[in-house]
């Protein structure tokens, strides 16, 4: 049986961990990007606007309490921003990778 | 012309086009009726999806509530976008790798097990067909209150309107019609809004509008004087809540990972060419969500501000006809208490029972006269909070145009998301009840066929809700969001990130959910509703919020299930890391 990469089964091998050496690497930048983005989700959305929602409206922002713009304006602002840092860092990781879909 | 006239014109002309589009995109295969094909763009996904997911609750009822609540109506503002930061980082790209049809497609393949396939399907049906009954009730309303047509008949003519796109065109069909409908309701829902905000702040995007100074000379900060109005008349303070912190969170959080698990959203990422598609489809359908859910808090502060300008201390006699017609249709009522033919508007309930219940005869000032018993308060006016947003444009004495635009959007809102809610039944009926389950040897031909019949059936039944609505409709949706954060979000979430997770604790998983979450609400709701208060409530958390209690215990259970059971076989474990990565 010919092999279409012409390697001999110890190069496949070698080959094969490799890619699953990335595959893992690649994994793993994924998942730091997400638990780092969904911080901020929870920091924003569940910290500034509930649990410390009394303690930020002692303070003013234009027209609004604080922590009443965070619960009705500026959650949903952050997490607009957030999905695009996450497109723009995950398509950036797919290339790096090398595993992006080409066009 | 006249509001009617206008609305009629409006009405028809946005039905057309609806038509139009559902005849030039007919689906002919079964991928096109389930995911059109698989080639929409990302943006018409993103605009499609918006669509399919702001429903007659976001058009219609959110302002409304948040214009009662204040502060409280966070949790919705936030419930319901943040599932999509979820959506977008935890699940879409990753379904859309799966490259299959519907989320019990995924339940059942990842899992290996018929079982679990059969738990999906009738959560999809049970879910999809929950959130139904509410859109035919808010085409109801338009067209009972706008066009003056007999709710029955208009709650029929919606459903013409959407089996002639559904039926034929199928995913493709709603998609493009979707596209329109979204462009419809979002110019109606900002017109009215960018109208008033300039009325009240000279302002003219309403989301700053409404952290601006009023133009009354006053100098004044519009919240601040919202908030001054309604404390002078013993509401509620608009920027407080009354909920206590832990319910909000609760409540926030099952809002968020229900909405990254109801199955018509879901499956619109199964529709876009590419894993990178999904992923920035989700950010276009967030920013389209986006424009209207920041544009609400700022309607609901002006419409607090214009109700109270409008209604209290004034004369029966001397308000503008849309008093006596929303009071027509039942959802506006007044009691003179002191007997001063002006109506007070104040804080509390003006009547017991709350809603109001009409005798036939007429008051002194001309007004319905109710069965009900007034209670003590000062407050004599009932106002159904689903009525704002219809009536805010009438109230601040907006053009007929705006008016008319108003309903138009209102029926967009409506259909559209019960389109993508027909196609997730029929789907779940044809593909994975029939040919998954039932009928493994279909065609590709006979199952576009059942697609079609079941999508028809599920129209008549959704229809039916309309026109007999079951009176537990708003109790309901708080069954919607929690079934789908206990039972799809966990199950789906783990089939992704743990290679580990295996069909016992899937299923073990969404049983736990599902049976803890359905037996707090219906214990709340339906057994003993008069326990249904923050003391008997476990840790202070509302049947709303219990969801997510429910997810934590289908995490936990999963989690510890997984631990003693065998390891999912080696195709399941590479189809796992195989759809983490793009190519």
């Amino acid at each position: 049986m010919s092999d279409p990469s012409g390697l001999d089964p110890e190069e496949q091998e070698q080959d094969a961990a490799v890619q699953a050496r990335e595959q893992k690497a690649y994994w793993r930048a994924n998942i730091t990007t997400l638990l780092s983005l969904l911080s901020v989700w929870f920091l924003v959305s569940f910290g500034c606007g509930i649990l410390w929602v009394d303690a930020l409206n002692a303070y003013q922002f234009f027209g609004w309490k604080l922590g009443f713009w965070f619960s009705q304006q500026g959650s949903i602002y952050t997490f607009v921003v957030l999905i695009f840092v996450y497109v723009l860092r995950m398509n950036a990781l797919d290339r790096r990778f090398n595993v992006d879909e080409g066009q | 012309m006249s509001a009617q006239l206008l609305t009629y014109i409006f009405v028809g002309l946005t039905f057309a086009l609806y038509i139009a589009i559902a005849i030039w995109s007919r689906s002919a295969s079964t991928k096109e009726f389930y995911v059109a094909g698989g080639h929409v763009h990302p943006v018409a996904n993103g605009a499609a999806t918006a669509a399919d997911w702001m429903s007659a609750a976001s058009y219609l009822s959110m302002a409304g509530i948040i214009a009662f609540e204040g502060a409280d109506g966070a949790r919705y503002l936030m419930g319901w976008t943040g599932g999509y930061v979820l959506l977008a980082l935890c699940m879409a790209p990753y379904l859309r790798k799966f490259a299959k049809f519907t989320v019990p497609d995924f339940v059942g393949d990842r899992y290996y097990s018929q079982a679990a396939r059969v738990v999906a399907i009738l959560c999809v049906v049970f879910i999809s067909f929950t959130y139904i009954a509410g859109q035919m009730r808010g085409v109801g309303i338009v067209f009972s209150r706008f066009l003056e047509v007999d709710i029955d008949l208009g709650v029929m003519i919606g459903m013409g309107i959407v089996f002639f796109y559904a039926v034929l065109g199928g995913m493709k069909g709603i998609t493009y019609t979707q596209v329109a409908q979204y462009c419809v309701l979002i110019f109606a829902y900002l017109v009215p809004a960018i109208y008033i905000s300039l009325l009240l702040t000279d302002v003219p995007l309403p989301m700053f509008g409404f952290g601006s100074t009023v133009n009354d000379g006053s100098g004044m900060f519009l919240l601040d004087k919202v908030d001054g109005l309604s404390q002078e008349l013993g509401l509620s303070v608009f920027t407080e809540g009354s909920k206590s912190t832990v319910d909000m969170f609760f409540i926030t959080a099952a809002l968020m990972a229900g909405t990254a698990g109801l199955p018509h959203v879901i499956v619109r990422f199964f529709t876009v060419p590419k894993v990178r598609d999904a992923r920035i489809s989700a950010g276009y359908a967030l920013i389209f969500i986006a424009l209207l859910y920041t544009t609400a808090p700022a309607v609901a502060a002006f419409a607090r501000l214009n109700i109270i300008d409008a209604l209290d201390d004034r004369a029966y006699q001397t308000l503008p006809d849309w008093f006596s017609k929303w009071e027509d249709s039942g959802l506006l009522a007044w009691v003179d208490k002191n007997e001063d033919g002006r109506l007070q508007y104040r804080g509390g309930a003006a009547l017991e029972p709350v809603k109001p219940q009409y005798l036939a005869t007429r008051g002194l000032s001309g007004e319905r006269e109710l069965a009900n018993s007034p209670t003590t308060n000062d407050n004599e006016v009932y106002i159904d909070r689903d009525i704002i947003v219809l009536a805010h444009p009438e109230i601040a004495q907006l053009p007929n145009w705006v008016v008319a635009l108003v309903a138009a959007g209102g029926l967009a809102a409506a259909l559209s998301t019960a389109a993508g809610l027909l196609l997730v039944i029929s789907s779940a009926i044809s593909h994975d009840l029939l040919r998954n389950t039932l009928a493994r040897n279909l065609t590709d031909r006979q199952e576009l066929r059942w697609a079609r019949v079941s999508a028809a059936i599920a129209i008549v039944i959704a229809g039916l809700f309309g026109i007999y609505p079951p009176g537990f409709v708003a109790e309901v949706v708080a069954f919607a969001f929690g079934l789908a954060a206990a039972s799809f979000f966990p199950v789906i979430l783990l089939g992704i990130f743990s290679t580990r997770m295996n069909r016992e604790a899937a299923i073990a998983g969404m049983l736990s959910g599902l049976i803890f979450t359905a037996s707090y609400i219906i214990f709340f709701k339906f057994i003993a509703p008069e326990l249904n208060a923050p003391d008997h409530w476990w840790f202070g958390i509302s049947p709303e919020g219990v969801g997510t209690l429910g997810m934590l215990l289908n995490f936990v259970v999963s989690l510890l299930v997984m631990q003693v059971t065998p390891p999912p076989p080696q195709e399941i474990q590479d189809m796992v890391r195989n759809i983490r990565v793009p190519r």
